[in-house]
């Protein structure tokens, strides 16, 4: 808790989480730290619960039990220090918005009620944007981004925020191979800086290239440590069941990455 | 509703026989018609009034008042109708339904209207005017939530309220049709429906438009129901209940007026006040929840603008056209503008213009009902805005679409030409192929295209001075040959970027870089020639002598 100092620090702990949906159980019994400036894999089978956690971390839905503590407070009084990528379909893209107020969405909380938008709010979003690359599309309507663009108009969004914590949904999800490189650039870059990224992530193979901790979920915490010695395939047999050809190519990657380290 | 009692006067009572047959089907039909769409409603609403007494058409106070949408929609009806009406004061045949015929105006009646001379008129017309923009802003926010039939429904499930407000009113006594009490009584049985679709889509697994249209209509049944209970009350008297059903300017004293402007105008003002947070809660809610803002009151607080507009409409427009407001302003403006901003103005505007117009028009022709004609002129609009949108108009995207194809076309034979002339002879004496001219047939192989387009392209080419046809044969002019190699050289560049930075496999690149080719900008291809110079043998490795000058010299006729 507060008192502890080394909670304090730790930039998101979830304690014995059960959440449920109608009487069905998402998450049970979810526990694990995040140590602070890490870049964190969120693995799991599809249902497993990695979307529902996010949520729950954020307050969108009210757990069964549990605690969760960010930078050692509840939620709602870290909310400034936390940045979110919701999924990419989330949104409807036809909405009439350009990628400039998409980020500037990030600083309402900043603005204040009832106030408008001004040009130092207007300065910061094209400097996030500028961060992903995609300076030059500020004024264009969301709906003529590619896949790939939008996915970097959500991260500038929470980017513009300046958060300490950032929490994706499956940032790489159908993303061109270009916005996966730049996306990744920035997570190492925010790492260097202390900031945390806990990312969901579909495609174990480059999970070892990516994360230096992982958390590997299947409704239950299966495992969560450092990649090197949780994402072992005894692990992801765990989570995902015996589905051996995707166990091989995850023991190639591995091997990958030892050799390039 | 002060002061307005004489315009709700007592119909006279009428005989019921005329209407027996259909009063046994009355459950049955009243359940399955009346959740059909807008436009027929009214009618069959004046078809199954259970009392026999339609009482559509009462005198009004004022005279260009409002006219019975009934006897517009459904001229097989008139006549029964003429009927009841003229039965009891037959010496106002001539002005009710059945006289079809519109009075024209004369030209002096027009100009008191549309100068606002007319103190009625202008009062109306400026309530009309406001409440339209109210409802306009509120439905760019609830069509972009996707709640717009929420509005629908709300507006449908006042009905109850008002026939059990005017009963209990005046059964304990009170004035039954005082505004007020009518208001609340739709206030609350409005909530009540649009709870009922909460509850029964989270309870249930029913879809929201399935539990809309179950609310929608059995509440509006119930609504009907009671209002045959209401007229057959010995107590009170409730003509002139029906024009919340249809809306009927006429019937809307100073009171009311200045009641409708107040609330659209609070409307107005929450909208531009929360016009950020409204617009972060359409766009992405759970984004908005991570940030703290309440969505679930926000929810809420766009729902009570609904409400509002809503109820105070329900006078000028009636229940059933109200949705007309709250959509159709706000989807004709989606076709001017790809930013929210700009779509909520113009939406207010196209709403105040059919407010305003539209009241204009009812109280021209003395027979045109006001929420009728306001829907009709928003409809208008809505029809222009379709085709001519600036950003999404039919008409303008396919312009648009039409001069991509062409400029596309362009770009091939230009391209197809210079390609040709490379092909056909070595880089040096390229000048004197040039003067000869391609063979069409030549030219026909190279791409996909039939002849008549490639000589309709031509055609054009040739009335730009980029090309000449003679004969067979068909030759680029000397500025012709600037255009291509311009044309060429981009191309290539595209390919060689697409080949070196994306991954392209280069059996694909062709056709991409036709795609993208023809939508770049001239600065992203300058940013694109930096990137390539930068990168050193990606520029083009001078299999074309791209980057020579020009070595046509020029040409005879050019």
């Amino acid at each position: 808790m507060s008192s502890d100092p080394a909670a304090a620090t730790l930039p998101l702990s979830v304690h014995d989480l059960t959440v449920a949906y109608d009487r069905k159980p998402v998450l049970w019994d979810v526990g694990f730290d995040v140590p602070p400036g890490s870049l964190v894999g969120v693995v799991g089978p599809n249902g497993a619960g990695k979307s529902t956690l996010l949520q729950a971390v954020m307050d969108l839905l009210s757990p069964a039990s549990g605690r969760i503590e960010v930078f050692g407070a509840p939620y709602r009084k870290m909310r400034h220090r936390v940045g979110y990528v919701p999924q990419r379909e989330s949104v409807d893209w036809d909405f009439p918005v350009d990628a400039l107020d998409v980020v500037t969405m990030g600083l309402y909380r900043r603005i204040g009620w009832c106030l408008p938008v001004r040009q130092k709010h207007r300065d910061l979003a094209i400097e996030a944007l500028d961060r992903v690359g995609i300076a030059d599309l500020a004024r264009r309507q969301i709906s003529q981004l590619s896949g790939g663009q939008q996915q970097r108009t959500f991260l500038a969004r929470a980017l513009v925020q300046d958060a300490d914590l950032y929490l994706m949904d499956e940032p790489f999800a159908a993303v061109d191979a270009a916005t996966e490189r730049a996306i990744i650039d920035i997570l190492r870059e925010m790492k260097n800086r202390n900031k945390t990224s806990v990312v969901i992530h579909h495609d174990l193979q480059s999970v070892p290239e990516y994360f230096d901790y992982v958390v590997l979920l299947n409704m239950r915490i299966v495992a969560h440590g450092p990649v090197a010695e949780t994402f072992t395939p005894e692990n992801l047999q765990k989570t995902y069941g015996g589905r051996l050809t995707l166990l091989d190519e995850v023991a190639e990657a591995m091997r990958r990455r030892e050799r390039s380290l | 509703m002060s002061g307005d009692d004489r315009t709700l006067r007592t119909q006279p009572r009428v005989q019921r026989e005329p209407f027996s047959a259909s009063r046994r089907l009355r459950g049955a039909a009243l359940i399955l018609v009346l959740c059909c769409n807008l436009s027929t409603s009214p009618c069959v609403f004046a078809h199954y009034s259970p009392s026999g007494r339609v009482g559509l058409s009462g005198p009004e106070r004022v005279s260009w008042s409002a006219r019975p949408i009934a006897a517009l929609l459904s001229p097989a009806l008139a006549g029964e109708l003429l009927t009841v009406d003229t039965a009891g004061d037959p010496s106002r045949s001539d002005r009710s339904l059945a006289g079809r015929s519109l009075d024209w105006p004369t030209w002096r009646q027009l100009r008191r209207v549309l100068l606002l001379q007319d103190y009625n008129t202008r009062v109306v017309v400026l309530g009309t005017t406001l409440l339209g923009c109210a409802a306009a802003m509120v439905g760019s926010f609830t069509l972009l939530r996707k709640r717009a039939l929420m509005g629908d429904a709300l507006s449908h499930a006042t009905l109850p309220g008002i026939a059990l407000a005017f009963i209990l009113a005046t059964l304990y006594g009170g004035d039954g049709k005082a505004l007020p009490v009518l208001l609340v009584g739709a206030t609350i049985s409005g909530l009540l429906g649009v709870a009922t679709i909460l509850v029964l889509r989270s309870l249930t697994r029913l879809k929201e438009d399935t539990a809309i249209g179950a609310v929608l209509s059995v509440y509006f049944g119930a609504g009907v129901a009671l209002l045959s209970i209401v007229q057959q009350m010995r107590e009170g008297n409730a003509a002139g209940l029906e024009s919340f059903i249809y809306g009927k300017t006429a019937s809307m004293g100073r009171a009311d007026i200045r009641l409708i402007a107040t609330a659209a105008a609070a409307c107005i003002a929450g909208c531009v006040l929360l016009f950020k947070e409204l617009k972060l809660l359409c766009f992405d809610d759970a984004f908005a929840g991570s940030r703290g803002f309440p969505v679930r009151r926000l929810d809420i607080t766009l729902m009570a603008l609904v409400v509002i507009v809503t109820i105070v409409g329900l006078q000028a427009v009636g229940l059933i056209l109200m949705i007309a407001l709250l959509i159709i302003p706000a989807a004709a403006a989606r076709f001017w503008t790809e930013r929210l901003g700009r779509m909520f103005l113009i939406s207010g505007a196209l709403g105040a213009a059919s407010g305003w117009l539209g009241a204009s028009v009812s109280a021209v022709f003395s027979k045109l009902p006001s929420g009728a004609m306001i829907v009709l002129v928003c409809t208008a609009m809505f029809a222009f805005s379709m085709a001519f949108g600036s950003a999404r108009g039919v008409a303008v995207r396919a312009f648009k679409r039409r001069r991509l194809n062409r400029s596309i076309d362009r770009q091939h034979l230009l391209r197809g030409l210079y390609e040709l002339l490379e092909e056909s002879s070595t880089a040096d004496d390229a000048n004197a192929q040039r003067h000869e001219g391609v063979r069409l047939e030549a030219l026909l192989r190279k791409r996909s295209w039939s002849r008549p387009r490639l000589l309709r392209q031509i055609r054009r080419c040739q009335d730009d001075l980029l090309v000449q046809a003679r004969g067979n044969r068909v030759r680029l002019t000397r500025r012709g040959v600037i255009e291509a190699r311009r044309l060429t050289r981009q191309h290539r560049l595209w390919e060689l970027f697409l080949i070196h930075y994306a991954d392209v496999a280069p059996s694909h690149v062709d056709r991409d870089a036709d795609a993208i080719e023809h939508v770049l900008e001239p600065e992203i291809i300058e940013e694109l020639e930096a990137i390539l110079s930068r990168s050193g043998p990606a520029l083009p490795a001078s299999p074309h002598r791209l980057d020579q000058p020009d070595p046509v010299p020029p040409a005879e006729g050019s």
